[in-house]
């Protein structure tokens, strides 16, 4: 057995025979029989012949991995219209009576090069891609093609690199997992990869005699196994069998409705705690986001973040779901967890202190920074506004005037705003009490239930000495919930639940019993959820 | 002439797919459209493979120059660009 080691793409586990692809060395004719106006129109026609591949598979990739990441070849796209690239191809034409192929393969290169020199590691790695489009237009003119990269016994891909098209148009059901040797793990083809669900390794200094033995690519550990013992085969087969087992979940259940046998249908959203959780929402095919936890870009900022850095940052999080639902959740932040420079004053009982709309509401600034960022990125998909910690009808009220004060402002900068959902998180016993009267401020209410739990048992969440008496089923808590919806619905609000009562699978048929609208959960409890929902009968008596 | 400097928020600084969105609504205006990075290189905004390479990154100011054409709502158009996309 023999190990080698590299950067890992995807935690997942290959096992397969390995086959190593070389890309054919092709003689380029340098000199050209052809005047260099026939030249340049030959590179001109293959040109658009490229383009045009380049536009399918854009296509090819919006549907297996999504907008954001089949955009490259967008700029592929644009990177064969690019001014420079064409002038100095015809130049090298003119000048040199060359062949297209020759002149395209040569600029290829240079430009190539000049990324490749380049500081920034994201740069460097677009080398690649100046490459990629060029071999693109030469094996067009030339006539040829790429020879088949995987036999038709599927196999575990080695290659001194891939470029993304290469990555895009390799046929999935043959190709196990790949090993390059060159590539970072924040290439283009790094992050197909990882979108495919395909293991991958980048880094790998593999040898010639490799091709053909059985390996395993051990993505959690980033090593590859040549040859492997048999124990450690066994324990890999095991692993990958889990991994399959999830991933069947999860192709059975995408893009169906979550509705029980009975046909009643719910809502399943994702909740996220930052931008790049957004990745992991569309894996699991959630239907919106449910809670987005605005607090990460205080917590992570040395001051307080502007009108534009979060703008940019909704904005990126609402196109990418394009136009899936995004709730976000305005600033909640308190003395038990807050950002330094908010210069917050130690509390005794933080979690009933100054925190979240209370904050808001006092120091308006801040509040309205992030409501105009907010309603902003608006403009770009599907936005709704939710509103932590509300005891009060007048709150509500306040935070409105809030908002339309926000509407005016950017309404006089004249700067491009969406129309927002607004709603409020209902956490707090008073809340409870209070929702026929709140439903009519707003559009809907989603259940905090580990504030609610709390506040209504009175029980630290902190305080381990607790454990015994605490209980998330608390009758008490039930009710609370009950009570909301039928408060809500009552109104004409959708309710839903974002705490973690929502991903509990023991009180799934209660909440769609109780009538909820929707659950959102963490990404990785949405598939589970999602099973249990299409199982269930409610037409069937209750099982006690 | 009009000109104005930004400072790029953006993680990645200007890769490949803001470039790619800068150069399209470039073509789209009837004006000269210069980027620089203030003490570093500079780029015709509509040549992506240019303003690629001029790497540049989140906290790198850039000095961008509009000339010719409606100097005015070019200039707008580009800064409200920046300022959504950067």
């Amino acid at each position: 057995m023999q190990v080698a080691t590299g950067k890992s793409i995807l935690n997942g586990i290959a096992i397969g025979p390995l086959r190593i692809y070389k890309k054919e060395e092709t003689e380029t004719t340098v000199t050209s029989g052809l005047t260099p106006e026939e030249e340049y129109t030959r590179f001109e026609a293959a040109r658009v012949k490229a383009q045009e591949q380049l536009g399918e598979l854009y296509d090819k990739a919006l549907d297996e991995v999504g907008e954001e990441n089949a955009a490259i070849f967008e700029i592929h796209q644009m990177m064969l219209e690019d001014e420079d690239y064409l002038d100095a191809v015809k130049s090298i034409i003119e000048t040199q009576n060359a062949t297209a192929e020759y002149a395209t393969e040569t600029t290829g290169e240079n430009f190539s090069a000049a990324f490749a020199a380049m500081e920034d590691a994201y740069m460097r790695a677009r080398a690649a891609d100046v490459k990629d489009i060029s071999r693109r237009v030469v094996n067009i003119l030339s006539g040829r093609e790429d020879a088949d990269m995987l036999s038709d016994q599927p196999a575990i891909l080695v290659a001194d690199d891939l470029t993304p098209s290469e990555t895009v148009q390799l046929d999935k059901t043959k190709l196990l997992g790949f090993i390059t040797r060159h590539g970072s793990s924040n290439s283009h083809t790094a992050i197909l990869a990882r979108t495919m669900n395909i293991p991958a390794l980048v880094g790998v200094d593999f040898s010639d005699d490799w091709d053909g033995k059985l390996a395993v690519i051990d993505g959690y550990n980033s090593c590859v196994y040549i040859e492997p013992a048999p124990e450690l085969l066994t324990t890999m087969e095991e692993k990958r069998s889990n991994d399959l087992k999830q991933e069947a979940l999860l192709q059975n259940l995408k893009k169906k409705p979550n509705v029980t046998l009975d046909g009643r249908e719910i809502k399943v959203y994702a909740n996220i705690g930052n931008a790049g959780d957004v990745g992991l929402v569309l894996q699991n095919d959630a239907q919106g986001i449910g809670l987005f936890r605005s607090e990460f870009i205080y917590l992570d900022s040395e001051d307080f973040p502007t009108e534009d850095q979060q703008f940019l940052l909704y904005k990126r999080v609402v196109e990418t779901m394009a136009g899936k639902k995004v709730i976000i959740r305005t600033l909640d932040i308190g003395a038990d967890k807050q950002a330094g420079y908010f210069g917050l004053d130690k509390e005794e009982n933080p979690a009933l202190g100054y925190r979240a709309i209370r904050i808001c509401l006092t120091q308006k600034k801040i509040f309205k920074t992030q409501l105009r960022a907010i309603l902003r990125a608006g403009a770009f998909g599907t936005v709704s506004i939710m509103f932590p910690m509300i005891i009060s009808v007048r709150e509500v009220r306040d935070a409105k005037e809030v908002l339309e004060e926000c509407k005016a402002e950017l309404r006089e900068r004249g700067v491009a705003m969406g129309e927002v959902e607004i709603g409020i998180m209902i956490e707090t016993p008073a809340a409870v009490m209070m929702a026929d009267e709140l439903a009519e401020e707003v559009e809907f209410f989603s259940l905090g239930t580990n504030d609610l739990t709390q506040y209504t048992l009175a029980i630290d969440r902190q305080n381990p000495k607790l454990d015994n008496f605490y209980d998330s089923h608390h009758p008490a808590v039930l009710r609370m919930i009950k009570h909301t919806v039928e408060a809500g619905h009552r109104h004409g609000c959708w309710v839903g639940i974002c705490g973690e009562l929502g991903a509990d699978q023991t009180l799934t048929e209660t909440f769609l019993r109780m009538g909820l609208d929707e659950l959102s959960v963490s990404p990785a409890a949405i598939l589970p959820l999602r099973k249990k929902i299409r199982g269930l009968d409610l037409s069937k008596e209750p099982e006690t | 002439m009009k000109k104005f400097e930004y400072t790029i928020t953006d993680p990645l600084g200007i890769h490949a797919r803001p470039a790619g969105l800068l150069v399209k609504a470039v073509k789209a205006l009837d004006s000269t459209v210069t980027i620089e990075k203030v003490g570093g290189k500079s780029a015709e905004a509509k040549k992506l493979m240019a303003v690629m390479g001029l790497g540049i990154k989140q906290g790198d100011t850039v000095a961008v120059t509009v000339e010719g054409g409606d100097e005015d709502a070019s200039a707008a158009a580009v800064e409200k660009f920046f300022k959504e996309n950067l």
